[in-house]
């Protein structure tokens, strides 16, 4: 599914932390919302998702050209990974994983062994088999994080959606996830945007990169269009790049 | 429990003799101010023997007085419940202008004197206050009624649970609950599946302390009550009757009673808070802020 945001702002108290963006995510496309804290970016993915909404009437969200502007999370259906994963600390990890089914009603709930295979395979495809019966706080930092993204992917969502996904980890594990997430987007071709501050990340992973500043969005390109050609002053001392004045 | 060898919770090594007097002091101080008095209702409930000491509940009128109380109790403290729930999540989940004076709002009670809480009421409901008459004219009884003693002690207990969740939800944050919702919840499957759990512990804790308070509240039910025997009088104010007509045994009998709520009440505290550090003690996630020590409001 493509996205599309148009003319997005949002103020905190007075604050501005978007002011008027627009973008185009492609359907299967993985790009990288990249900026220095404060830069909105979270904002932006948060607005997105559905949980916070954008300031004006102007600003308009579309999933393919369906507009979602003003509809709430649980009708858009966007899988949300959280920076702090965001576990269900007093659920099991099979019951985390299958939250998204079973709060469905029960006109559209999966029978009892369908949730259960569900569970087997998610885990499979995160490496974390026979988790099951484990609760979140009895795993590392790494598994915690692959739980949540198998816990968002169980509802079958066409966008994820990533806030800092590596953000908590330490470097070996964030080096070995972010391969693997790139493997697991080749396999599923999920649209997918995620956000970080880690320059390198974004470069490494992302199809497309989105570089954000104070709200604005200061460049969009593919890496190599972003590393040959910074558009700004900011772009190019953000990356550390000769910048021809 | 502190063991007599003193070790140190802090780096910085206070001489012995400072740590010993404090810790010296601190005891004493307990001891005399709240154990010796303890013990004294205790004693006294006995002295005249286990048969007085039954007796006191066998008499109507005593009866009459607990079972108004738990009367009281029940529906004040779910009343309060849902109520501080509500609150907590008002102003925990939204900035809204006035937030801060809104919680200051609800900490009211424990900054004024309960009596003020029963004179209000008695002037709004009262037959010479603003809707006496009018109230009258139907037939309606609140003052000097059950209605009253259950005003009164919501007033005096409306705070308690509020004081207890607000912190703690603030420390727990609401990314679980936007999780949930992304995952496809509604509203009330958020509270019920999510947020419920997480704050039960919490929750309970502040029930028991609204119980504990709602059960022993003296000042603004005893403005209300009227001190109508068998019909108003809960157990203080009943312990209050028994005292002031010389029945020392049969009030310390019955004030035995209601501090046999207050050790229970404390037994839980104890339990929850050991609960929680337990919980907090598996490892986590560093960045998580842990449950913070609810707030013990002052009683």
């Amino acid at each position: 599914m493509s996205i599309r945001v148009q003319n997005i702002s949002k103020v905190f108290e007075r604050f501005p932390a978007l002011n008027g963006v627009t973008l185009e995510v492609k359907q299967g496309d993985l790009l990288a919302l990249l900026g220095p804290s404060g830069s909105g970016k979270t904002t932006l993915l948060r607005i997105i998702a559905g949980l916070e909404f954008p300031h004006s009437n102007d600003g308009k969200v579309f999933f393919e050209d369906r507009e979602v502007t003003w509809s709430s999370a649980y009708e858009r259906r966007a899988g949300f990974v959280f920076q702090h994963y965001a576990l269900f600390n007093h659920m099991t990890i099979a019951e985390n994983i299958a939250f998204g089914l079973r709060v469905r009603p029960r006109k559209t709930r999966p029978p009892e062994a369908e949730i259960q295979k569900k569970i087997k395979d998610l885990l499979a495809m995160v490496q974390l088999p026979g988790l099951e019966h484990r609760f979140p706080t009895q795993l590392s930092g790494g598994q915690r994080q692959r739980i949540a993204l198998a816990r968002a992917l169980a509802v079958e969502p066409k966008i994820l959606l990533l806030d800092e996904p590596f953000g908590a980890l330490d470097a070996k594990v964030r080096k070995e996830l972010r391969k693997w997430l790139r493997e697991f987007h080749n396999q599923t071709g999920l649209t997918t945007i995620f956000v970080t501050h880690d320059q390198d990340e974004a470069f490494e992973l992302a199809d497309h990169i989105v570089i954000l500043h104070e709200g604005k969005i200061q460049q969009a390109g593919t890496p190599h269009e972003i590393l040959s050609r910074p558009a700004n002053r900011f772009v190019a001392e953000f990356l550390d790049l000769p910048f021809p004045s | 429990m502190s063991s007599l060898a003193l070790t140190s919770r802090t780096p910085n090594h206070d001489p012995k003799l400072v740590a010993y007097t404090l810790t010296a002091l601190a005891i004493s101080a307990v001891g005399i101010f709240l154990v010796l008095p303890l013990v004294a209702v205790f004693a006294e409930a006995f002295s005249k023997g286990p048969a007085v000491y039954f007796g006191t509940f066998r008499d109507p009128v005593t009866q009459n007085a607990i079972w108004l109380t738990l009367q009281v109790a029940v529906v004040a403290v779910p009343l309060n419940t849902i109520f501080g729930l509500a609150a907590a999540w008002t102003v925990t989940r939204f900035t809204f202008p006035g937030r801060r004076f809104l919680i200051s709002l609800i900490e009211l009670p424990l900054w004024v004197s309960p009596v003020i809480g029963g004179l209000l009421y008695t002037l709004i409901f009262g037959l010479q206050g603003w809707l006496g008459p009018w109230l009258d004219e139907r037939d309606i009884h609140i003052i000097f009624a059950y209605p009253g003693l259950v005003l009164a002690t919501i007033f005096v207990t409306f705070p308690f649970v509020t004081r207890v969740l607000i912190p703690l939800m603030e420390s727990l944050g609401q990314a679980e609950e936007e999780a949930a919702v992304t995952l496809g919840a509604r509203g009330w499957q958020v509270f019920w599946r999510i947020t419920l759990p997480r704050i039960k512990l919490g929750l309970f804790y502040g029930v028991i302390l609204c119980n504990a308070r709602a059960m022993g509240e003296f000042g603004a039910v005893s403005v209300v009550s009227g001190h109508i025997r068998n019909r108003t009088n809960t157990i203080p104010l009943q312990i209050e009757i028994l005292h002031s007509e010389y029945q020392f045994a049969h009030a310390f009998a019955l004030a035995s009673l209601l501090s046999m709520l207050g050790i229970l009440t404390l037994l839980l505290k104890v339990y929850l808070e050991k609960q929680s550090t337990r919980r907090t003690a598996s490892p986590a996630p560093p960045e998580r802020l842990r449950h913070r020590d609810p707030a013990v409001p002052t009683t």
